[in-house]
């Protein structure tokens, strides 16, 4: 019995923690469609989401949910300035190049973080919030929160590839891009939009991250690598998969917590991705996620 | 329509295609047939600007249009498809069909959020232009497949639809009939026919099924080793001598499907 209420309490925190992920892993997932490299400036993306966020907050005195829109803002902008100064010039080259240039950017946009916020850790809020009781297990009002909005960003997100003429843009070039350069697809407008679209996704993992714990200027390079795998379970370049893969990691790294060391829970991530590269480098769903 | 005048291609040693010339001539389906290594796709892919000649001029339409970008010449009304159909698999076939028209108000990021009735009106009207398409090579039961899903045949049917997407009236097909069952044969070279006759297609078309080619072609050209050695009815063609000794060395140019089965290769 005291199991269960165990397990239930942590899937609560493992849904929570999977929403983060899932929102970070499908933009590492639609840049990696598009641009065919890996990401590694995405963690940081994040954490340059959350502090604009945060400063917006300090600025204006809004309610903390408006970190949200701002953080976004201002991490799309940094995605694009970042694409038309650095990934654009070199975007020709070999994948590995814009690989290696992410890690090194991660290392810039994080110092440029700690040169303007400095090495101490903010919160959104300093309110101690009640956590709502049901039976033996213990909601926190934020949990509800950011699973919400992750949600409503996801559904957001869906309507936007599946309804609009410019999203179907995006899952045509992820999907075949030889074929969509014959067929006219702007390719310069997709690619704005990608690290538009993936600079606010990040963003919103970014706050939503903050929210549940607190601000660090390595936040966002902490949580890169389960980022990653949900991203590789879902099957790399599939932005949908990469919601069930988040979900997946986010629970499988809480409820490990019963069995080893909380602090190893990122190493179950580790070894979710290459699990899953060795057995099923294509992602584990087949066909149309 | 097409004119293509002593084009050269070689690639490193090797002459892919060699002081070609023969005119595509509009509203007419033209066929290219030769042995493997002949070069045909090879020319298709410089006309169709995937890659640039080393000599001689492509026009379209009295226009020099050597060494232009596919989608530039797809906007200008030419356009090849592949020997192996290229599809978005991950994507309906409506929403494969609905990619294509370029141009409009929805790609513009600011209009597409201000302007929602332009964008609006804009996507009924390339609905309804999709349905029509369908219906026209009679997929519309697959509409709402994954594209990635179709047999070899219906690829090819899409691949037919998105050139009726756009302003396209001179298409370049490579091998419409390779892996294509016998019962979407009929429905493919149909498709071809009625896009020739009544819409006023012209097609230039490689392809190995002589059957398929005396069918539909008129004239036929055909090249070995990169040189065309000879053009004219297909009915001439079969007689040809320089052609049986390309095709079999000395044999006979023969039908061969009696004896083959469903699906090809």
């Amino acid at each position: 019995m005291e199991l269960l209420v165990d397990l239930l309490q942590l899937s609560i925190y493992g849904i929570v923690l999977g929403s983060i992920l899932t929102l970070g892993a499908i933009g590492v997932s639609m840049i990696f469609g598009i641009l065919r490299f890996a990401h590694f400036a995405h963690g940081d993306l994040m954490t340059v989401g959350a502090y604009v966020g945060f400063s917006f907050l300090a600025l204006t005195g809004l309610p903390v949910w408006w970190a949200l829109p701002a953080g976004m803002v201002g991490a799309a902008a940094t995605a694009l300035l970042v694409d038309r100064i650095v990934y654009q010039r070199i975007r020709r080259t070999q994948p590995v190049i814009l690989l290696i240039s992410s890690f090194g950017m991660a290392l810039i946009l994080r110092s440029v973080v700690q040169l303007i916020w400095g090495p101490q850790v903010y919160s959104y809020s300093s309110d101690i919030q009640r956590p709502w009781r049901i039976g033996d297990i213990t909601i926190i009002p934020n949990h509800v929160w950011i699973l919400l909005a992750a949600v409503l960003i996801v559904a957001a997100l869906h309507l936007f590839l599946t309804r609009t003429r410019m999203g179907k843009a995006m899952r045509a070039m992820s999907d075949n891009m030889d074929l969509a350069l014959v067929t006219g697809i702007p390719a310069e407008r997709v690619i704005m939009l990608t690290w538009l679209l993936g600079g606010a996704l990040a963003a919103g993992a970014g706050v939503l991250l903050g929210m549940d714990s607190r601000l660090t200027p390595t936040m966002g390079w902490n949580i890169l690598l389960p980022v990653f795998a949900a991203a590789i379970l879902g099957g790399i370049g599939r932005p949908y998969g990469a919601i069930a893969g988040g979900m997946i990691i986010g629970l499988a790294m809480e409820i490990s917590t019963l069995f080893i060391e909380p602090s190893y829970k990122p190493a179950v991530a580790f070894v979710i991705m290459v699990a899953v590269l060795i057995v099923r480098p294509q992602g584990i769903f087949k066909g149309t996620l | 329509m097409i004119k293509i005048d002593q084009v050269s291609k070689a690639f490193g040693g090797i002459h892919a295609v060699e002081n070609v010339s023969f005119e595509i001539a509009a509203g007419r389906i033209t066929g290219l047939i030769g042995p493997n290594g002949a070069g045909k796709s090879t020319l298709f892919n410089l006309v169709a600007g995937l890659i640039r000649p080393d000599r001689g001029r492509i026009t379209l339409q009295g226009e020099d249009i050597t060494g232009r970008r596919p989608h530039e010449l797809f906007h200008r009304g030419l356009v090849r498809t592949f020997q192996i159909p290229h599809e978005f698999s991950r994507m309906t076939v409506r929403e494969n069909l609905m990619v294509v028209p370029a141009g409009q108000a929805g790609e513009n990021l600011i209009q597409a959020w201000f302007r929602w009735g332009r964008v609006r009106r804009e996507d009924r009207r390339i609905l309804e232009k999709v349905d029509e398409v369908l219906d026209f090579l009679e997929i519309g039961h697959v509409a709402d497949e994954l594209a990635g899903n179709l047999s070899g045949g219906q690829k090819k049917l899409l691949d037919l639809g998105r050139t009726m997407m756009t302003p396209a009236r001179a298409v370049l097909l490579d091998e419409p009939g390779a892996g294509v069952n016998r019962t979407l044969l009929g429905k493919v070279s149909g498709a071809i026919q009625r896009l020739n006759g009544e819409r006023g297609y012209t097609f230039c078309l490689i392809e190995h099924d002589m059957d398929l080619i005396s069918e539909l072609c008129d004239p036929v050209h055909v090249m070995a080793n990169g040189a065309l050695i000879a053009s004219g009815p297909m009915h001439d063609i079969r007689q040809n001598d320089h052609v049986r000794e390309a095709y079999l060395g000395g044999g006979r140019l023969v039908d061969h499907r009696g004896g083959r089965g469903g699906e090809r290769r």
